[in-house]
């Protein structure tokens, strides 16, 4: 008894050292099912950029007598993009927290607000490919270019989706509301948009900033 | 070797008439014979009305039982392809001493190449994928997967990607560049054909169908399991599947990484691979082997599984170790991680990190090791029963320990630069995936039909396909080792060293008896189905089996259990079998609910159907197609997601009579008397 009080005194909320353990409890609900299969499969995205972070570690140097990062990179624009995507998670985060109070104008706006400065990101994002490929330093330039043209790209390409996703949300909960299963989806988009950044912020410095500190 | 620009036609993109291989007969006949064969098997499925049911209850099924069993169609068929790719090779090697065989080098090439990627890609891999989607949420006692609909799209997914591997054989090419498509080899300036681009499209489509079929199964596995079953309680085949799918998350997204660097060289005139402007090939074979390695965990850790639960089975006896089979199946699953070097011991990486890679390579050898003991163990005092799914788990603990040991060897750096890209690997490595992956995969096959069915497979036929499995696999593989030994590389078309020839010729007889084999799988499935009514599983036990799946009634139905087990056990269903056998009572009468299963959708094959389409679009280059192929896909999901009623209900009424049906039949063959009323606990 006493050492089945002592549990208990250090948990005392029965965080899985309940009467039953948390892994013969059955069934989870579908709630926790669904962002937890999310998880799974945003970690494999996450492997998938680090093969891409890879592949840029080795190719950095192979610049074949081309422009290295130091001499392409404008951190000023890339500030900006940042500033850009952090928000559009905090503007994600707030209709998140509206999505929970159940309010649907706010929940729209937080998303039109997500949705408008990540296309703002990706705007500045095309513009520098844009910029860079017209000075000649395209992808088929060097295997550093490939590499980075790759890895920033790759990142671009899950915002363009995270976008049709996004809005593809916003339209449903407009016509159908906060269903259980809309809800869910939700939830899953909202982890999506959130993986970009910690994405972009590990792309950020070590494309960018280590890229751009080279040249000091 | 530079190449001339391809025209790209604003429809057709590079598609062209002479895109059809018209003067190679193998080709064209082959593909003639297949088509008509699914054309008259469409016209007569059409004809005799059988393609509302085809449709409602098979291809838009979301059910997992009749998903995992589609998958081991798809594979069984593509096992015929690839296996034909194979009788051919063993052919023209046979006759090709100081000839040049019957097939030209470029033909030959595209034969090999389509060989590896069919046997691991859509043999080895839906096999194994159908087994584990069959068994495992039976086994765990839940009624589907996490994602059902999810799951048909990675069926349909998987069976998009052989359907491209398969149209290359008419429209165009395959890559005459091995299974793992090495640059620069694999790059636009020496393969400038459309080879290479079916095998990374047909990849792509079919990796993310695997992706998203082993997200779903971690998540399964983790988080709807019956009540009580902890961890150290789910079934063994449960573990291997658990660590299998941990791997496909792991590993899957580095090949898809891969194969788009080499895509975007190929189509966007990139520079990862290339020989030019910085490109790094080494690094191609690194990222390709990481996904690798892994893969060939992906592959064996399922039937590992498989073996453990038929070797306990027959032979009356729980698993040997239990706990220990669970650490060696996680220390497998984290050292194959650490491994992926050991394919290429030449690169010249050093005596240090091939020490390490070698070193590490040999430790895999301590958990498969603690396994075989383990299934010995769990053999030795038991009452064994010699059925066709015991024999082939024998014959894989005979065979698997030689390709175990000749893996040891080729993990010792200096040995491996003797050996490497010699016949004595391909004979490894075929030591490995036929006694382990495809027999384990038929001895589940055979093991869980009756569950599938409701039949069991003929007995004499199977067995007669094991004899003859087993000895076509020593007579065609264990001369490849002596070869390998006289020096006799892999993948070549031609030679002329008289002395390889007998070996060669031993190799395909064994290659003839392997087809004798597989004729008899086929005659046997015939069989069973004829003689169906006096193979029948009445008790959905035929086994005397220990584990979830044997409780229910064969073929389960499509809710699985009318209430979820209550397990208490480590042997879930033998502990309550045991119970009724003791009291001579069933287990209490449960009170039935109502059951919420999710409804039929034909997301899956839509989908699958926009994803053929973009990858075909891809591979020419016609560009609006892709757009269209996208759009389709994309607008698929959104009327998937707009649908109101995801779920229908099974009334309770209908359920318990379900049930009182199967604790009938159990009451029978435990001999108890379940009549109403009488039974307490």
């Amino acid at each position: 008894m006493s050492a089945h009080a002592a549990r208990a005194g250090s948990d005392p909320h029965k965080l899985g050292h309940g009467e039953v353990p948390v892994s013969e409890r059955g069934p989870a609900p579908k709630r926790i099912v669904v962002s937890y299969g999310f998880w799974i499969f945003l970690l494999s995205d996450f492997i998938m950029f680090a093969t891409f972070f890879a592949g840029y570690a080795v190719l950095v140097s192979a610049t074949a007598g081309g422009p290295r990062g130091a001499d392409l990179f404008e951190l000023k624009l890339v500030a900006w993009e940042t500033a850009a995507l952090l928000l559009s998670s905090f503007a994600c985060g707030m209709a998140g927290v509206a999505a929970m109070a159940r309010n649907i104008r706010w929940f729209q706006i937080g998303m039109a607000a997500t949705a408008l400065l990540g296309a703002a990101f990706l705007a500045m994002e095309l513009y520098e490919f844009a910029h860079l490929i017209g000075e000649g330093a395209g992808p088929s330039r060097s295997a550093f270019l490939s590499a980075f043209f790759a890895l920033v790209g790759c990142h671009g390409l899950h915002v363009a989706l995270g976008l049709i996703w996004l809005t593809t949300m916003m339209a449903q909960v407009w016509a159908k509301g906060f269903r259980a299963d809309i809800e869910r989806r939700v939830q899953c988009s909202m982890l999506f948009w959130h993986a970009l950044d910690i994405i972009w912020v590990a792309l950020f410095t070590v494309v960018y900033l280590l890229g751009a500190g080279a040249a000091a | 070797m530079s190449h001339t620009p391809v025209e790209t036609h604003p429809v057709f993109g590079r598609l062209r008439w002479d895109s059809i291989p018209w003067s190679e007969p193998i080709p064209i006949v082959a593909s003639v014979i297949v088509g008509a064969a699914i054309v008259s098997a469409i016209v007569w499925a059409w004809r005799a009305g059988h393609f509302p049911y085809l449709w409602r209850e098979w291809i838009t099924s979301v059910d997992h039982k009749r998903i995992g069993v589609m998958y081991c169609i798809l594979a069984l068929v593509m096992l015929l392809r690839g296996f034909s790719d194979a009788i051919m090779m063993r052919a023209q090697q046979a006759i090709a001493m100081g000839n040049g065989g019957f097939l030209p080098p470029h033909h030959y090439d595209q034969v090999f190449s389509a060989h590896g990627t069919i046997m691991i890609f859509f043999v080895a891999m839906p096999f194994l994928v159908g087994l584990m989607n069959f068994a495992v949420p039976l086994q765990l006692g839940i009624r589907d997967v996490a994602f059902p609909t999810l799951n048909s799209v990675s069926f349909w997914l998987t069976a998009s990607g052989a359907l491209l591997v398969n149209i290359s054989l008419v429209i165009g090419e395959f890559a005459k560049t091995g299974w793992v498509v090495y640059p620069p080899l694999s790059e636009l300036r020496f393969s400038p054909g459309v080879g290479v681009d079916y095998y990374l499209w047909a990849l792509q489509i079919a990796g993310v169908g695997t992706l998203l079929s082993g997200v779903n199964l971690v998540t399964t596995i983790l988080k709807m399991r019956a009540p009580g079953m902890g961890y150290t309680r789910m079934p063994m085949f449960c573990w291997t599947s658990l660590a299998a799918n941990l791997l496909i998350v792991a590993a899957f997204p580095i090949l898809t990484a891969t194969l788009a660097m080499l895509t975007l060289d190929r189509y966007l005139d990139f520079h990862f691979f290339t020989n030019e402007a910085g490109g790094n090939q080494m690094m191609f074979v690194n990222l390709i082997w990481a996904w690798g390695h892994p893969e060939v965990y992906i592959l064996v850790l399922p039937v590992f599984g498989v073996f453990s639960e038929v070797v306990s089975t027959f032979s009356g006896k729980p698993l040997f170790g239990y706990r220990s089979m669970i650490l060696a199946t996680m220390g497998i699953c984290l050292l194959s991680f650490i491994v992926w070097l050991h394919h290429f011991f030449t690169m010249g990486a050093g005596a240090d990190v091939n020490g390490f890679f070698g070193v590490a390579t040999m430790i895999i050898a301590v958990p498969t090791g603690v396994k075989v003991f383990n299934w010995l163990f769990t053999m030795y005092g038991g009452r064994i029963r010699f059925t066709t799914p015991m024999l082939y788990s024998i014959g894989f603990m005979c065979s698997f320990v030689i390709g175990g040991m000749t893996g040891v060897l080729l993990a010792v750096p200096p040995a491996d630069f003797v050996l490497h890209n010699s016949l004595f690997l391909v004979a490894h490595f075929h030591n490995i995936v036929i006694p382990a992956v495809l027999f384990g995969a038929f001895a589940g096959y055979e093991y869980w039909f009756p569950k599938a069915f409701g039949f069991r497979l003929h007995d004499g036929w199977g067995r007669a396909s094991f004899w003859f499995w087993i000895t076509g696999f020593y007579a065609a593989f264990m001369p490849l080792y002596i070869l390998g030994l006289q020096g006799m590389t892999r993948r070549l078309n031609h030679y002329d060293v008289p002395e390889w020839q007998p070996w060669l010729l031993v190799a395909a007889g064994g290659a003839l008896l392997i087809a004798c084999g597989i004729a008899c799988q086929l005659i046997q499935l015939f069989v069973s189905i004829r003689d169906r009514e006096s193979l029948v599983d009445e008790t959905g036990d035929p086994w005397d089996g220990r584990s979830l799946e044997w409780i229910t009634t064969s073929p389960p139905p499509i809710f699985n259990f009318a209430v979820l087990p209550n397990v208490e056990h480590e042997e879930a269903y033998w502990s309550l079998k045991e119970r009724a056998r003791e009291t001579a009572t069933l287990s209490e009468r449960p009170d039935y609910v109502d059951i919420e299963m999710p409804r039929n959708s034909p997301t899956g094959i839509v989908t699958a159907f926009f994803a053929s389409l973009m990858g075909f679009a891809l591979i020419w280059h016609i560009w609006w197609l892709v757009g269209l192929g996208f759009l389709g896909a994309w607008a698929t999901f959104v009327i998937f997601a707009w649908r109101d009623e995801a779920e229908y209900e099974i009334h309770a009424d209908e359920v318990e009579r379900r049930d009182r049906e199967r604790r009938e039949a159990k009451a029978r063959l435990l001999k108890i008397d379940d009549t109403p009323g009488e039974a307490m606990a």
